[in-house]
């Protein structure tokens, strides 16, 4: 059965020189009345062209913060965040965002909703709808075009809110923990949904997440993040082939990278919670090579 | 990258054919890589329809339910009257439902009657008008910007406690004629509802809508008209609603104190005149009017906010 391939190759290469992450030293602190929380220290991370990249670490750790700056929602105090070598100086079109919370807005339709990005461009009506339709029609999502957010389940206004991030091509998508508050299944799905729409359209895509197994299922790269406040503290590469299957979560080089995350986390987490642990056991992490090389831990 | 002009020549109507005939599977770039979909696409919930057959059982018990209430309303105050019920409230004075409604017919036709019921709408109509024209947008502007938030606040805040009713006499030196006066009260009584919903309705805007407003490529401009109109509209009705009732309250105390004419000064005239039953339709119309001028309210409401008005209709 054909398939559409709405890009040529050549426009394919052509874009994967843009959407080029850079994040180099980065602190931010936010001062309340009492006391000053610093919640990002000194953390540099990298998303290349095309690349899908994760962050993963403890409740509060400060990766929300991370990401709002690269969204330009907030500002840094020390560091420099660049993407395709242009400073982030407040929110852009070229970066899609993707929010932790549902954030669809409840007075527009699902199209209407989709539309809006394009609407700011000043595109006109009639390419306006048939855009929306189009990618709603790649989410599953034509049949509810005019329906209203509240009438949606959590799963679908999830999936509304990628599409409305894509509609307008950015190069960049942020995600905040978007499929935090799905069960499991459709957890599942949306993961396959995203990876598909990752691929279709060639993005950097910078993650967040909770859930170990979402990271190395989805990314090229992880990140662990330190419990407060938020250091890069590994990297880790998952080298999985893709197109990946919900048959290679079970694979011994799947279980590996599960085994290793879960370590990473557990410390920090344990160290969130103020719970003292030996210094051997935070300071001196090996670094521990997978079976056939899959893949390989960079202490931060 | 797909860039909004290739999303366009990217043939849509395929796509749709696509969505139909291959609902298992996403089309991606490597067409052997696609992992079927799990979820089928799914087709609008049937619930729509289960809702409206559930709601014409609904609508004819709501029926007979306020049928009977008013008929135990206007059964009690028949035999109140009858036995002349006095037990600390007296009824000796009070006319019967049988004669309000003998009046009623007569005096609905009466020109100088319509002509009260027509002077206190055009001032309701004018109080109203003027004070929504000019609480929403004070309001909008305040929700959204501290520094003027923080210089007019506080000389509202104190004007506010003060009941329109209060404003008469200052009102009456105020403005150069009575009819101003009175239009001025009824201003009064609605600009601090519907300002303080208004506010409100601003500062309760969800900051994530802003934030993904500003992702997707809204100006300042279009956010104030695409995110913080539409967020705070909701409140803003409210607002309106609850004005229109002080409105009416504050109305009507001002026709009763100084006025002319008008439905207020109607009522306290039939009390002066000894026409009893002229009492009980003075208050009547009141009553319906009030009603009828909110019920317009939401009608409007319902019209520019179908959403919310989904939701209402689920909660009913
Ligand atoms: N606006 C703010 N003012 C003050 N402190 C803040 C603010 N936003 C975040 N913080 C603090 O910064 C730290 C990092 O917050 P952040 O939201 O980035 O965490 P997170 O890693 O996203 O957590 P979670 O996984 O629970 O979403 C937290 O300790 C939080 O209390
Ligand atoms: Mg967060």
């Amino acid at each position: 059965m054909e398939l559409a391939t709405p890009h040529a190759p050549a426009d394919a290469s052509a874009q994967a020189s843009r959407g080029w992450i850079r994040v180099e030293n980065l602190s931010v602190r936010f001062t309340s009345r009492h006391e000053e929380v610093l919640a990002v220290d000194d953390a540099s991370i990298e998303v290349k062209p095309g690349e899908f990249v994760t962050i993963i670490g403890p409740s509060g750790c400060g990766k929300s913060t991370l990401l709002n700056v690269v969204a330009g929602f907030i500002k840094g105090n020390d560091g420099c965040v660049t993407v395709d070598g242009v400073p982030v100086d407040g929110p852009s079109i070229q970066r899609g965002v993707v929010f932790q919370q549902y954030s669809l807005f409840p007075w527009l339709s699902v199209r209407q909703n989709v539309e809006f990005g394009l609407k700011m461009k000043g595109m006109r009506r009639f390419a306006r709808e048939s855009s929306a339709r189009t990618l709603l029609g790649l989410a599953g999502l034509l049949a509810f075009e005019n329906h209203y957010p509240d009438q949606l389940s959590g799963g679908m206004k999830q999936r509304v809110g990628i599409v409305r991030a894509l509609a307008t091509s950015p190069q960049v998508l942020l995600m905040d923990e978007p499929f935090g508050a799905l069960d499991a299944q459709t957890r599942v799905v949306m993961q396959e949904i995203l990876t598909n729409m990752w691929q279709r359209f060639r993005l950097s895509v910078l993650f967040i997440t909770h859930d170990i197994d979402e990271a190395i299922f989805l990314s090229d790269r992880i990140y662990v993040m330190t419990a407060r406040p938020g250091r890069i503290k590994a990297e880790i590469k998952v080298d999985l082939p893709r197109p990946r299957t919900a048959e290679m979560t079970s694979s011994p080089a799947f279980a590996t990278l599960v085994q290793q995350l879960r370590q990473l986390i557990r410390e920090e987490s344990l160290a969130a919670m103020g719970t003292e642990l030996h210094d051997g056991a935070l300071g001196g992490f090996a670094t521990e090579v997978g079976p056939g090389g899959v893949c390989n831990i960079v202490n931060g | 990258m797909l860039t909004a002009h290739k999303l366009e020549s990217f043939d849509a109507d395929k796509a749709l054919e696509e969505t139909h005939l291959e609902a298992q599977i996403i089309p991606i770039a490597e067409p052997a890589a696609a992992p079927p979909l799990a979820q089928p696409l799914a087709r609008p919930p049937a619930v729509v329809k289960r809702r409206a057959r559930g709601i014409a059982p609904r609508t004819l018990l709501t029926w007979l339910l306020s049928a009977l209430s008013l008929t135990i309303l206007i059964t009690a105050w028949h035999f109140a009257v009858k036995y002349k019920l006095d037990f600390y409230i007296r009824f000796n004075n009070i006319p019967s439902p049988e004669a309000v409604f003998d009046d009623a017919t007569s005096l609905f036709g009466n020109a100088r009657f319509q002509r009260h019921v027509g002077l206190s709408l055009r001032r309701i109509l004018a109080g109203f008008s003027v004070a929504a024209v000019l609480a929403i947008p004070i309001g909008l502007l305040l929700g959204r910007n501290r520094v003027a938030r923080e210089l007019i606040f506080p000389a509202l805040e104190i004007l506010r406690p003060i009941p329109a009713i209060a404003w008469v006499p200052m009102s009456i030196m105020l403005w150069p004629s009575n009819e101003v006066s009175i239009v001025f009260i009824t201003f009064l009584g609605s600009f601090f509802p519907i300002l303080l919903n208004t506010i409100q309705g601003v500062q309760s805007l969800d900051k994530v809508l802003v934030r993904a407003a500003r992702s997707l490529g809204a100006s300042r401009v279009a956010l104030f008209w695409h995110v913080v109109l539409p967020g705070s509209l909701p409140h803003v009705f409210t607002g309106l609603t609850i004005g229109m009732g002080v409105a009416w309250v504050s109305l009507i105390a001002a026709e009763m104190i100084s006025g002319q004419f008008g439905i207020g000064y109607f009522t306290w005239e039939a009390y002066s005149l000894v026409r009893y039953s002229e009492i009980v339709l003075g208050m009547i119309v009141i009553g319906v009017l009030g009603l009828v001028c909110s019920g317009v309210i939401r009608l409007v409401g319902g019209w520019l906010m179908p959403w919310a008005a989904r939701q209402n209709q689920e909660l009913s």
